[in-house]
């Protein structure tokens, strides 16, 4: 199945309307991807009948639906091991120990998609820094999509989930099967305040930050929404607090007030001292 | 790096040795836990081996618990890949000596992701 290029158009100015994503010419594919299977569960023969429904009735719920698809992204626990180890060796280390006396975190996970990667972090913590059970964290998740927060709060995976990137000591520790699906177990599902925030709009309140984790999202924005985040991510965080990027993402002309740690392929900036 | 899968499945033996191969391996196989035992003693160690479950003769949960005992056998990394997803299964084989669990059905980057957990560096 082909998209028009009117139907193409179509969508990527619905989503940039609705997440301020920008999908350039060129990813057809990933729309066609995309919206395919959603016009098949929503009981439309093509995507040129899903759009045309959209056209004429343009407060229809299936708007929200499309922007779900399209800012929707395939992950897996433990998704690129670097920051992980980044976190665990060298940056909780550090805070933990500039903390100790207020015995407080804050931590935002700024793109929690299906959850893997909040829970993952929260999985992180319980195994490596068991200390940390008696302080006060603060661990905020958001995301765009009400259906995936939804689901990071339910904390269920397919066995075709719970198969990717997660060690199976973990998997046996953290979950409990639950017919041919995992769930994620109630102490570790409590740690995570999961909320709704689209990052190109006004953000809730939320505290002052000591880690922010927003990966492989700003590749999706254009410079001015991604200096406009970098900038509220700035406002956010403690003077000494870490944020983490994808690995193919950065600051550099965007933001000078970021510096780039050496940690190997970790993403990890803070902000300049001084 | 050379690997062992074990399956009775020849089906599965060829496509876990696929993907092996893919990723830079060297492959030998066995259809059950007495046939991999005789070919570990030929070829020597293996840096890997994927263990199927249910096989006759002896079954993967067995093999693992026989690899184990072999001090030679030490640094070698198994990994079940098998259907038997109960929670008590997983614990079983990892308290046996599995360094890892994989519930079928795979795919390349599952396999992939599970020996990077491993400590096996992959292309």
């Amino acid at each position: 199945m082909n998209i028009s290029e009117s139907d193409f158009q179509f969508i990527t100015k619905l989503v940039k309307e609705l997440s301020a994503i920008a999908l350039e010419p060129g990813k057809e594919y990933l729309v066609e991807s995309r919206i395919n299977p959603l016009a098949q569960k929503e009981g439309f023969a093509s995507i040129e009948e899903l759009v045309k429904k959209l056209r004429s009735e343009p407060q229809n719920g299936l708007r929200n639906k499309v922007v779900e698809v399209m800012t929707t992204n395939e992950t897996s626990f433990f998704r690129d091991i670097h920051p992980f180890e980044t976190l665990k060796n060298f940056v909780l280390p550090e805070l933990i120990e500039k903390r100790e006396k207020t015995r407080e975190l804050n931590i935002w996970c700024g793109a929690s998609s299906s959850g893997q990667e909040p829970y993952s972090f929260a999985m992180l913590i319980k195994e490596n820094f068991p200390q940390l059970d008696s302080w006060k964290i603060k661990y905020i998740a958001t995301d765009i999509s009400d259906e995936m927060l939804k689901r990071c709060r339910d904390g269920i995976y397919s066995q075709l989930e719970i198969n990717r990137g997660l060690p199976a000591a973990m998997m046996v520790k953290y979950f409990e099967r639950q017919g041919t699906e995992w769930r994620v177990k109630e102490d570790l599902r409590k740690m995570v305040d999961f909320r709704y925030t689209n990052l190109s709009e006004n953000w809730p309140y939320m505290p002052p930050m000591d880690l922010v984790m927003v990966r492989n999202v700003l590749i999706y924005f254009d410079v001015e929404m991604k200096k406009q985040i970098l900038g509220k991510i700035k406002k956010l965080m403690r003077p000494d607090g870490y944020f983490f990027l994808g690995a193919a993402e950065t600051t550099l002309n965007l933001d000078e007030s970021f510096e780039r740690m050496n940690y190997k392929q970790s993403g990890c900036y803070r902000l300049r001292q001084g | 790096m050379l690997a062992m899968v074990i399956d009775d499945s020849k089906a599965i033996r060829l496509i876990l040795g696929k993907i092996l191969k893919d990723i830079g391996f060297e492959v030998v196989d066995a259809a059950n836990g007495v046939e991999a035992m005789e070919r570990l003693k030929e070829v020597g160690k293996v840096e890997l081996a994927l263990v199927d479950w249910n096989m006759p003769e002896m079954n993967g949960y067995e093999f693992v618990c026989e690899v184990r005992k072999d001090e030679t056998y030490k640094d070698v990394r198994l990994m079940m890949v098998t259907t038997e997803t109960e929670t008590s299964q997983v614990i079983k084989a990892l308290e046996a000596g599995a360094n890892e669990y994989l519930m079928k059905p795979f795919t390349k980057e599952m396999i992939q992701e599970k020996l990077s957990i491993m400590g096996i560096s992959v292309g």
